[in-house]
Order: C-alpha cells, then structure tokens, then sequence
C-alpha cells in the first residue's frame, strides 16, 4: 500500500479513521500536560498514576460486570486520583522523598491490580476475557464515541490552560514565590495534577499502563530541544504527541498486527532522539559542531597571537619572517596560515610571511576584546 | 539617620515559633522592625534565618505566633510585601527570558486570569533598566551568569512596587560590581522610605550596609540599630565562644 492509497484509507476507513484520529487527540493532549509534569520534574508522576490505575478498572468490572468502556475508565480515574493523593500525602507528612513515593505507590497500586485481574480471569463469567489489554492497550477498540470524550476533555483542558496560563508558568517556575502573591499554589497545583490524571486515564485503552508514561515524557523532552519559550514547548510537544499518534497508527495499520500503542511509543521516542541530536541550540550534533569551531578558531588565535608576539619586536610589523620559525609552534598548520591569510591578516610571500596592519590591530585586540564582550 | 518615622512599626511578629518535625528551628521570636530601616538578619548556617522570612511571607507554617504589617495581618497587606527567593530555588533552565520573569512581579496586581499588558510590560522594562540588565531583556535566563540572575530576581521584586522587601542572600555568589550594584538599589528602597530586610551572611560589611540588625540563632538574640547592638557581645553569644578568636587572628 503505497502512501496516497493509506490517506485515502483514513478517509474512507471507519476505523483506521477513529483510531488516527483518537491517537492525535491523545498525544496532543499528553503532549501539552506532559510539558508541565517535566518542567516540575514530576517525569514520574505519569507513570505512577497510570500504574496506579490499573486496580480501579479491574475493580469497576467486579462492581459491574460489564466491560464498558467508560464505566471502566472511571474506574480508572478515581483510583488514579486516589494513587496522585497518596503520593502527595506521603510528600508532604512523611520524610520520604518524591522518587520513593512514586515508586511505592506505582508498584502497591500495580501489584493489587495484578492480583485483581488474575482473580477476575478465575471467576465464571464469560465478560471476563479482555481485561488485560489495558496492560499494553489496543488502539483497534476505539470507537467514534472514545474519540469525542478525548476531544471534549482535550478542549476544556485546552481552555483550563489558556485561562491559568500565567498561574500555570509562575507556578511551574517559582512556587514559593507564587504564594507571597497571595495564589492558591495548592488549587493551581491540582488543577494541573487532575489534569494530568485525566489524559492518563483517557490513554489507557489506546496505549496501556505499563507504556502511558511516554506519551506523556516524550513529546515534552522532544520540544524543550527546540526552543526556549514556554508557550513554543507546549505547542510543540502536543503536535509531536499528535503526530506520533497518526504515524504510529499509520505503521501499525500498515505492518500486520503490529499493536498500535508500543508503535506510537517508539514513534515519540524517535522524536526525542531526533531532537536530542539535531536540535541546532541544545543537540549534541551541533554542540560537537561548535566544539570543533570554536577550538579552530582558538588554534588561529593562538597562531596569530604568536606572530604578534615576533612582529612586535621588529620596528616595522609587516617585517617578513621566515614560516620556519612557525614549525616549533604548537597550534600552527598550513591551513591556519591559509585562513589567516584569507582573512587578510596575513601576507605570504615565497617562504616569508608578514603581518599585514589589521592582523596586527587584531592580535593585539585579541584577548582585551574579549574581555569587553563579556560585561 | 535614615530612620526618622521609627515610631511607626512596618513588621511585628509575635511568638513565631517554627518546627521541622520535632526539633524546633525558630523559637519564641518576637521583632519589630521599624519603618524604613534597612536591615541585616545575621546568624551562623541552620540559624533559621530564611525560615524566619518564610515563616513570615507565609510560606512556612509556623506552630505558633502572628506576623503583622503595619497592625494588620500579612493576608490583607500582602500587596505591600515583596520577595526576593534565593537564587539557587528555581529551576534556571525554565523555558523563558529575563523580562518574562521580571513580569512575574506584576502577576499580584493583577490577580487571577487577567494577563499583564502594556502597562505592566513598561513597569517591568523600568524594573530591569534599574537593576542595569535592560540590554538581557530577551536573554534565556539559563544564559545569564548568577550575579544577572541575582538582578532578575531582584528587579522582579522591584515591579511590585512594595512597602517592605525580604531578600534571602541576595549577595550570595555575586562578584563585587553586583554586589555594590545590588547595595546602591538597597540603600535608595530605603531612601525612598521602604524597609528592607535581608538575610546576610558577610559580617564585614554589616556596619558598611545596614543600619538595622537583627541578630538570629534559632532564638533572637538581639535587635537594633547597628551602631548600637553590633559588637563582640551579641556576635559571640550568636555565634559561640570561637567567633570572637577567629575573627581577631
């Protein structure tokens, strides 16, 4: 199937259709409340709420019987909510850090689920089979009515964050501070918390709990790479998060039963690699790149800065001197020579050289120059 | 001197008593600080000298005790008060520039949802001039050396156009042109009538700076003018028997 053959499959194709469009909507939406779970270095706080997760689906079913989407979900979301509080309490009135928190909650709230699950998978009831793609997620079960839950919960938290969008940035930054402002930094605290919560939860069928957390890191590391505004990294991490979504469904609807959540994972993860390497600011290509410059740029200071220091005894500075007297000097090359004299801050003549007026001005400028540059 | 209102008290507290757990960390503070002095708050590491000015801000909850602003409660004076953090509190790699931040001093007045506008965006381009940083205006912040930072911060409390100032070290890893850069906006707050309470730890230039201390070890030990109360005395009862010795040899 050849690339125009596929978007017109997502055009006419009911459900390749619902999942695109229910991946977008869904990486969008961790995209942009991923950026402030990793600007308040709360990375982790995704992958414990969805983990906690898992015992309120499992618990929804036992109460029900049913295997409703929503009904299950909302399971998910009290037990995530209740997972978010715990941490927060054990922050906050116990002397243990945020990591152990996270991570005894995580796996408390995991374990129990498990535990569920294989109990359900016992009972005689023919519902129960199923239960457990939530662990890993199956995009195919969307229906155009999870999508629109999606888009209506993406567009108020859409609206929340353009409402709070200063509360939300001086929170993010300076909490104290926020507070001597005379905020309610716990209400803003919470509203963005419950909001990530709920795109963890609204995730959970497409992508699983064990994976959730990546939708909602990647796309945010992937954007802070390229710029260093805030309103920039959050667009740019829900159109990554976007982006994904469709790519990775396109991969996974395109190879055989590929399961579409991983696929989107690692589609996210190739945004990060790329970013981490070739964003032009803060990528190790460019980093290495700069490296190299600035350490040529300093060999022909220091060559320069060497003739400077011959010509400076001669009464004359454009005295010719011999480019032997160069080859005992660490740092000099042919090619420096070159470029100095493509610079016009040589002249060569046969096997002489000599500094012309503004390689003179220029090395002896060099390092007091700097100096200026930096106040 | 400056103090000539010192009938008028700007901050009172009373009984503050500040806890980590089970070891207190400020106990039984009482202190007026009167209008328009600038003063240092000394006292040796673990003292509970920003705990003092957190507990006072609110930011810290004290066990006990009351802070009030001109003999009302903090709460409804809030918009007289501005806050100078330690530098190395936040994050200096946030996503966004010097006058963003400075910006943030205007987000009080504003209050809830409004966004700041041209009004406020010229306050905090005033802000920044004073604090001689208008040429890093559109800097990232984490592409500022720490004394620009220091200045950020301090130009950010300047925009709330305060009564009272609490800095929490606000020389702390500045060079010295900052360092008399930041004293000179200090000691115009308090010409212009403002209080100014920081949090110091350079005893030298006390005398130099201040003309107010408040001597600080978990209790108080004394408060005053400088010319009266900084001596060997309250420096050897606020930082032990060997401070005297060390700072004679």
């Amino acid at each position: 199937m050849d690339i125009t053959e596929y978007i017109q499959l997502v055009f006419t194709d009911y459900t390749l259709r619902t999942i695109t469009l229910g991946t977008a909507v869904l990486g969008a939406a961790t995209g942009m409340l991923g950026s402030f779970a990793v600007l308040r270095k709360q990375s982790l706080l995704g992958d414990a709420i969805s983990h906690a997760a898992l015992p309120g689906i499992a618990i929804a079913f036992l109460i029900t019987g049913a295997k409703d989407t929503n009904t299950l979900l909302i399971g998910a979301l009290v037990s995530g909510l209740i997972g978010t509080f715990w941490i927060r309490g054990i922050v906050t009135k116990t002397h243990l850090k945020s990591d152990t928190a996270l991570g005894l909650i995580l796996s408390l709230f995991f374990g129990f689920g498990m535990l569920l699950l294989t109990f359900i998978q016992k009972q005689p009831n023919a519902n129960q089979a199923g239960l457990d793609k939530y662990l890993f997620g199956q995009a195919a079960t969307l229906v155009e009515s999870d999508v629109w839950l999606m888009a209506i919960v993406t567009g108020i938290c859409l609206i929340v964050m353009l409402t709070f969008w200063k509360e939300f940035k001086i929170l993010l930054f300076d909490a104290d501070y926020t507070k001597t402002l005379g905020f309610n930094t716990k209400t803003i605290d919470i509203l963005i918390t419950s909001f990530i919560v709920l795109a963890i939860v609204l995730g959970l069928q497409t992508v699983g709990v064990v994976l959730m957390s990546a939708m909602l890191l990647a796309p945010a590391a992937a954007a802070r790479q390229w710029t260093n505004s805030l309103a920039m990294m959050v667009f740019l991490a829900a159109l990554f998060g976007a982006f994904s979504g469709v790519f990775g469904t396109a991969i996974s609807a395109t190879q055989n039963n590929l399961s579409t959540g991983p696929v989107i994972v690692l589609v996210a993860s190739v945004f990060v690699v790329f970013s981490f390497v070739f964003s032009p600011s803060r990528g190790l290509l460019f980093k290495q790149i700069r490296f190299i410059k600035n350490r040529r740029d300093l060999e022909l200071h220091k060559t320069l800065a060497f003739m400077h220091h011959i010509a400076e005894t001669h009464e004359d500075i454009s005295h010719p001197h011999a480019i032997k007297l160069l080859n005992n000097f660490q740092g000099y090359t042919r090619s420096t020579l070159q470029k100095l004299v493509e610079k016009d801050y040589v002249e060569l003549k046969g096997n002489m050289w000599s500094l012309t007026k503004i390689g003179f001005e220029t090395a002896a400028n060099l390092y007091t120059k700097q100096v200026t540059e930096n106040e | 001197m400056l103090y000539n209102s010192m009938d008028k008290i700007a901050v009172k507290v009373d009984d503050l008593t500040v806890a980590y757990n089970y070891k207190p960390v400020l106990w039984d503070i009482d202190l007026e600080i009167p209008e328009g002095v600038l003063m240092a708050i000394v006292g040796p590491n673990g003292a509970g000298k920003s705990t003092l000015i957190k507990a006072i801000l609110g930011i810290l909850k004290p066990i006990a005790g009351s802070v009030t602003i001109y003999d009302k409660s903090y709460e409804k004076q809030r918009r007289l008060v501005a806050y100078v953090p330690q530098k190395g509190s936040v994050d200096w790699d946030f996503p966004t520039t010097a006058l963003d931040v400075v910006m943030m001093g205007t987000y009080g007045s504003l209050g809830w949802i409004k966004r700041p506008g041209q009004k406020e965006k010229k306050a905090a381009l005033e802000a920044l001039e004073k604090v001689g940083m208008l040429a890093f205006k559109s800097r990232q912040i984490s592409q500022l050396s720490g004394g620009q930072q220091q200045r950020i911060f301090l130009a950010r409390a300047l925009v709330q156009n305060a009564s009272i100032y609490f800095m929490d070290e606000p020389f702390q890893g500045v060079d010295a042109t900052t360092e008399i850069a930041i004293i000179n906006i200090l000691k115009e707050l308090r010409k212009a009538g403002k209080t100014v309470i920081v949090v110091h730890h350079d005893l030298q230039t006390v005398p130099e700076y201040f003309d107010w201390v408040t001597f600080l070890n978990v209790k108080k030990i004394a408060t005053g003018p400088v010319k009266d109360i900084f001596n060997d005395d309250n420096l050897t009862k606020t930082y032990g028997i060997n401070y005297k010795v060390s700072i004679q040899e």
